[in-house]
């Protein structure tokens, strides 16, 4: 393996009494994207922030281009480029302006950051925008715009935090796109999201958090290959969840190797699930849904199907 | 030397450490004198309006009913026209105001609404710098309305002074002090509303106990001496013999403590910005 562009090892936070990021240790190889993943509360942001040399870790040391944070905060930050959860954009200034100011902090000279400007609303498919100030623009504008600032010191890792919660479904794919052409170019990725299908899409490994722990890591198939069953049963309808409590059911219960219940939807796991099929084929009520295990459910058997408080 | 940091012990920097502050803080000050360029005439005209209305209401219409104040100089006691005697202590006090409205309102909206700091931070810039930039920031709006009030000042022909070109400086001193004094209140405000505390509690006392209205020796003996320790007091001590061509006495000394104030309440600022931030 090559180093390892970033390196986080055992790094500890906390909050008065409550451990907010419990020794996590994590690396970024060049070229890789890394997805966080994890509920409401699980750290993510903390972690993002002890990164970012924001917040300092209790324990536990980070290093990135073998520099040490937080020692060397403003070296490391000059070559990252970020994300945050939270649109930051000056609202009093337009498109344009927003980056040739952003630029300066890294002390770039004007006339760099005005030749990346046309490039950069490009990128952002914003150059038809260049003079609207964030306030005229939609959500998915707004934070291909942060994107497109996040770029203009031309870093070499990406810190992402959702950067697409909120977003509808067509600004979305456009911002995945965006971030696969940014991975084919090189740059290398630090994502946080809730949404498994952009984890999935994008990312190369992935860090599966809760309670500031990591509890899983590896290659999202992988992943669900060494956790899940491959194929999951959804039914649902009159009388569903009684497959999954009544005793008269208990044979068909049999035919799966795992069954969960969430809301009015029972879930079988299985490998084998011709007989399960052919069995729940004699209940015509019920709605049957099959597909193969996903990153979904990797997800809720890892964290549970709770409520988080702050959720 | 030994490598500082290690897995069980890193180094948690206490938010009393000394300020370290860099170059980095020029790009920030730029991006607020950008905005500011986009708004600045209202903005000119809402800061030089109300002390001139001040001066009109308070310098002419009261000084008709004063007319004129007793001072004492080096030479002896000197009686001043009304309109100079506050013309000289209400500019302190606009420099006062305007530093300390910006530090607060504005800056409380960059740190706190619009998260601008957060913004900044991402990039290569410290805390530290971005304190000191919105410090200095505040200092030159206020110092830019004070130049503009003494425009109309020497225009209405109040005072003609030489020295006034010394009470420029003086006035930009001030601004620093009360920019200082006022990130101390933005790092603890949860909201706009705590500002009314400060409002209430030091700045409106402040600008009657101060000298600006009427001499400080017409206050009752126990009030003069908690006067002396007010920081507008010794900028109204500086400017006032400016305006009048006469050189103040004890200067060091009032710069001091006007220097002083605005060093140790900078610390204070910074230190409790740095521990908001921390979280």
């Amino acid at each position: 393996m090559s180093q390892p562009l970033f390196t986080a090892e055992q790094l500890v936070k906390r909050f008065g009494d409550a451990t907010v990021v419990n020794h996590l240790s994590f690396q970024i190889q060049p070229g890789e994207c890394l997805g966080v993943i994890g509920p409401n509360g699980a750290g993510k942001t903390t972690t993002i922030r002890m990164c970012l040399g924001l917040t300092s870790p209790d324990e536990g040391r980070i290093t990135a281009f073998g520099l040490d944070m937080p020692r060397d905060a403003m070296a490391i930050k000059a070559r990252l480029g970020v994300v945050s959860q939270m649109d930051t954009l000056d609202p009093d200034f337009d498109c344009a302006e927003n980056l040739l100011v952003y630029g300066r902090y890294f002390g770039l000279p004007r006339r760099t950051i005005e030749e990346r400007i046309p490039r950069l609303l490009a990128f952002a498919a914003l150059t038809h925008k260049a003079r609207a100030k964030p306030g005229e623009l939609s959500g998915g504008m707004k934070r291909r715009l942060s994107l497109a600032r996040a770029l203009v010191n031309d870093p070499q890792l990406l810190l992402l935090d959702e950067p697409t919660t909120g977003l509808d479904p067509q600004a979305r794919h456009l911002m995945w796109e965006r971030l696969q052409l940014l991975l084919q170019q090189g740059k290398s990725i630090l994502l946080t999201t809730h949404f498994m299908d952009e984890a999935e899409r994008l990312c190369t490994r992935l860090l599966v958090l809760d309670h500031g722990r990591k509890i899983a890591e590896g290659r999202p198939r992988e992943l669900i290959a060494q956790h899940l069953e491959p194929d999951v049963v959804e039914v649902y309808g009159p009388g569903a969840l009684d497959l999954a409590r009544q005793e008269a059911h208990a044979g068909l219960r049999a035919l799966a190797a795992r069954v969960e219940v969430s809301g009015e939807t029972v879930f079988f796991y299985t490998a084998q699930p011709q007989p399960l099929l052919a069995a729940l084929g004699t209940l015509p009520q019920l709605r049957t849904l099959h597909r193969p295990a996903n990153l979904e459910d990797l997800f809720l058997k890892l964290t549970g199907r709770q409520i988080r408080e702050d959720g | 030397m030994p490598h500082m940091s290690s897995i069980d012990n890193p180094v948690t920097p206490s938010p009393w450490a000394p300020p370290r502050l860099s170059r980095r803080w020029w790009p920030v000050f730029l991006r607020n004198l950008l905005v500011w360029r986009k708004l600045a005439v209202p903005s000119l005209v809402g800061n030089i309006a109300e002390p001139l209305m001040w001066l009109v209401a308070f310098g002419y219409g009261m000084g008709a009913l004063v007319g004129q104040v007793n001072m004492a100089t080096p030479q002896g006691n000197m009686a001043v026209p009304y309109i100079l005697f506050l013309a000289s202590g209400s500019i302190c006090m606009s420099a006062m105001n305007a530093a300390t409205f910006e530090a607060l309102y504005s800056a409380f909206s960059r740190m706190h609404v619009q998260k601008t700091w957060d913004g900044i931070m991402n990039a290569p810039v410290s805390l530290d710098d971005v304190v000191l930039a919105e410090m200095l920031w505040a200092a030159f709006k206020s110092l830019f309305t004070v130049t503009a009030i003494l425009g109309v000042m020497l225009a209405l022909g109040i005072s003609h002074s030489p020295k006034l070109l010394l009470a420029w400086p003086v006035l930009w001193l001030t601004g620093i002090t009360f920019s200082c004094i006022a990130l101390v209140f933005n790092a603890l405000a949860k909201g706009y509303d705590f500002f009314t505390y400060y409002f209430t509690l030091f700045l409106t006392p402040m600008m009657f106990l101060s000298g600006v209205f009427f001499p400080r020796e017409q206050l009752p003996e126990v009030v003069q001496h908690l006067s002396s320790g007010l920081p507008l007091t010794h900028a109204v001590a500086l400017v006032r013999p400016l305006f009048m061509d006469q050189w103040p006495q004890g200067a060091l000394g009032h710069l001091l403590v006007l220097a002083g104030y605005g060093a140790v309440a900078f610390w204070i600022a910074l230190a409790l910005t740095r521990r908001r931030f921390s979280r």
